[in-house]
């Protein structure tokens, strides 16, 4: 075996080694955790079905198909000879296309939900919570007194009042999901703005929202990510709620929560792919979500447990 | 030691000091629990009218027990908590200064901390820790730049500069605490605060680290500010030595004449309470204990504020609270009593000694 000893020059001028960060730690955690892992893969292949399934079928959600309506039961079953996958809707319409459609707005709904807590609630709570004093006590004052109005009544109100739009649902979900973001972030960097290295940041002259960024935020993270993959099904499932009152998104456009709805009004009439297809899909992503989030946590945290 | 007998004769007024400390009081206000927002605040006072100075690469060790205010003051001096009284650096009263002046200044005094995994973040790689005083003070250093001082600054702290992409929590405290001392340093500052630096690591690890403080302070000419509750560690490396107790300066001396003539009786209690390392002297001598515990600060003895546990005290001690007395050259002691013989530390030590010969 001709293998060269690497000279002493050698060695001292490698690249410096990477280090193991706390990330890397809790992926090899988080992959260890089996649910959590097959969790992901069913994340990812809702998604991939969610943006990329409508290439897969020659319908599109808004087309009538007259020559089935009414005989929905008898013809418009799911089929992969009519290429007809999930079958076919009251009005006739493709519910392949249509849970396609509704699975990614309900996934939009929920990732921005999520996002607007994670960007404004982590900022409002970080800042709240560093800052301190009398600050802090109107900064939560105010998420308090937003957490003690009835949102789903605020939000319907909206919707009544300006209309349905997707806008609208976006707005009004995204006015609550901050909420108790802020007040979980607040609560951590009271305890992490005491630890030395903040001190020490200090006392070298850093700037505040630059200690806030750097050393606050990094830290919150952790945490800040678990509560935010929690969050994403809560946020679907108001969504859902929304529109099975009717009140979402509207047609052609569809969400997981309406299809369900209506496919519900029509479980007597012999068409329970209608409800089915959908009802999966929601079960399925709110499962998956539930334990990834679950999986996060316990790789984020070891300690938590 | 040349730098010792320099100290002595700036303590008389010499040249002119690097930091110089002006009755400093740090009062912390404390909300009573569970109080309504109109209840008056209650008023701790951490640290109560301390005043020294300290030459450029003077060494001065601060001694106490936990409680004596001695992080407190630390920290007033580099600024992280808020302070009354003068603080004059380099001639300049920062605590006047503007915070843009103030953070400009705070190049010049760093700190070293306690818990040495506690003070390093633990999502920053240690280059990134290292570095974050230089580049916060100056922001357009080209990264080769960076990444050579950092190097550099680990070798002289006993690091490998390959390190640089580890994590603190791949490190054991004694490397913590070199990284925390790298930060420290990497900015050349002329006044290195030192809080416990040692108080969280191994006995043989803080000799270690105790010696590299040494050389730094040597090559470097540091002045340093080397804070601990172990009077033997402080010795060790400390030109001068002023003792705390509840907030207040109890007595500033040369570390040698502190050692040897203690004048007041609360530095002679903690001299004595210093163990000796040889278990027969150790078992033979008779331990004089300080009675009672530390008064809470929140309503601390009126006068002197360590009479309720003096063997000296007297009525006398209550009335006013004791000036700082010149004993002797550069020393000086905050009791009305210093030039009278300290009485065996009382009933305590005698019963004690009764108790050991009852057993034997």
């Amino acid at each position: 075996m001709a293998l060269t000893e690497p000279t002493v020059e050698a060695i001292v001028h490698r690249e410096p080694p990477r280090g193991r960060s706390l990330w890397v730690d809790a992926r090899r955690r988080f992959l260890r955790n089996r649910a959590a892992t097959v969790s992901l893969v069913v994340l990812v292949l809702i998604a991939l079905f969610a943006f990329f399934g409508q290439f897969l079928t020659p319908y599109d959600r808004a087309t009538v198909d007259f020559s089935l309506i009414g005989i929905n039961a008898q013809q418009g079953y799911p089929s992969l000879e009519t290429r007809r996958y999930f079958g076919t809707d009251m009005e006739g319409r493709d519910l392949y296309a249509r849970t396609v459609q509704g699975t990614r707005l309900s996934l939009m709904i929920g990732i921005v939900g999520s996002l607007v807590a994670v960007v404004v609630g982590t900022l409002y709570g970080a800042i709240a919570g560093y800052v301190g004093g009398r600050v802090d006590g109107v900064m939560m004052r105010i998420v308090d007194i937003l957490l003690s109005i009835p949102f789903m009544f605020v939000l319907i109100l909206l919707l009544v009042m300006f209309g349905r739009s997707l806008l609208m649902l976006f707005i009004g979900i995204g006015l609550i999901s901050w909420l108790p973001m802020a007040r979980i972030a607040r609560g951590q960097t009271l305890s992490i703005k005491n630890k030395e290295f903040v001190e020490a940041a200090i006392a070298t002259g850093v700037r505040p929202l630059t200690i806030i960024l750097r050393h606050i935020v990094p830290n919150l993270a952790g945490v800040v990510i678990v509560y935010a993959t929690l969050l994403i099904p809560e946020m679907i499932i108001y969504e859902s709620f929304i529109s099975f009152l009717g009140l979402g998104v509207q047609e052609p456009n569809t969400s997981l929560g309406a299809l369900i709805s209506r496919g519900a009004a029509q479980l007597g009439n012999g068409v329970p792919w209608q409800l089915g297809f959908p009802l999966f899909f929601f079960v399925t992503m709110l499962f998956a979500f539930y334990f990834v989030g679950d999986g996060l946590r316990d790789a984020i945290d070891p300690k938590d447990r | 030691m040349s730098v010792a007998t320099q100290s002595q004769g700036q303590g008389g007024g010499g040249e002119t000091p690097l930091l110089s400390v002006r009755d400093l009081r740090v009062t912390f206000e404390i909300r009573p629990r569970n109080a309504w927002p109109w209840t008056p605040s209650r008023r701790l006072r951490a640290v109560g009218g301390v005043s020294f100075d300290l030459a450029p690469g003077e060494v001065l060790g601060v001694v106490g027990e936990s409680g004596s205010g001695k992080s407190t003051l630390a920290r007033a001096i580099v600024g992280t908590v808020p302070a009354e009284g003068l603080i004059r650096f380099d001639g300049e009263d920062i605590a006047r200064l503007s915070p843009e002046g103030r953070r400009a200044r705070r190049r010049d005094i760093q700190m070293v901390f306690q818990d040495p995994l506690a003070a390093l973040n633990p999502r920053m790689t240690v280059g990134e820790i290292v570095a974050e005083p230089l580049l916060t003070h100056f922001p357009r250093t080209p990264r080769a730049e960076v990444r050579r001082r950092v190097g550099e600054i680990l070798e002289r702290v006993g690091l490998l500069p390959s390190m640089i992409n580890r994590y603190p929590h791949e490190f054991s405290g004694g490397q913590c605490q070199r990284i925390g001392i790298a930060r420290a340093l990497i900015l050349r500052p002329r006044l290195l605060i030192c809080d416990e630096p040692v108080s969280a690591l191994d006995v043989s690890v803080q000799a270690q680290v105790v010696n590299l403080l040494r050389e730094l302070r040597r090559d470097m000419g540091l002045a340093m500010i080397f804070i601990a509750h172990d009077l033997s560690v402080v010795r060790h490396v400390s030109d001068r030595i002023l003792v705390m107790y509840l907030g207040r300066l109890m007595e500033i001396a040369p570390a040698r004449a502190l050692v040897a003539e203690p004048r007041h009786p609360y530095t002679q209690a903690l001299i004595a309470s210093v163990p000796i390392p040889d278990p027969v002297l150790e078992r033979a001598r008779t331990h004089p204990v300080l009675e009672g515990d530390l008064p809470s600060p929140l309503a601390p003895p009126s006068g002197c504020v360590f009479r309720t546990r003096c063997p000296k005290a007297r009525e006398a001690c209550a009335a006013e609270v004791p000036p700082a007395f010149e004993v002797g050259p550069a020393h000086r002691a905050a009791c009305l009593f210093w030039d009278e013989p300290t009485p065996a530390f009382g009933r305590a030590a005698g019963a004690v000694a009764a108790a050991a010969e009852g057993a034997a």
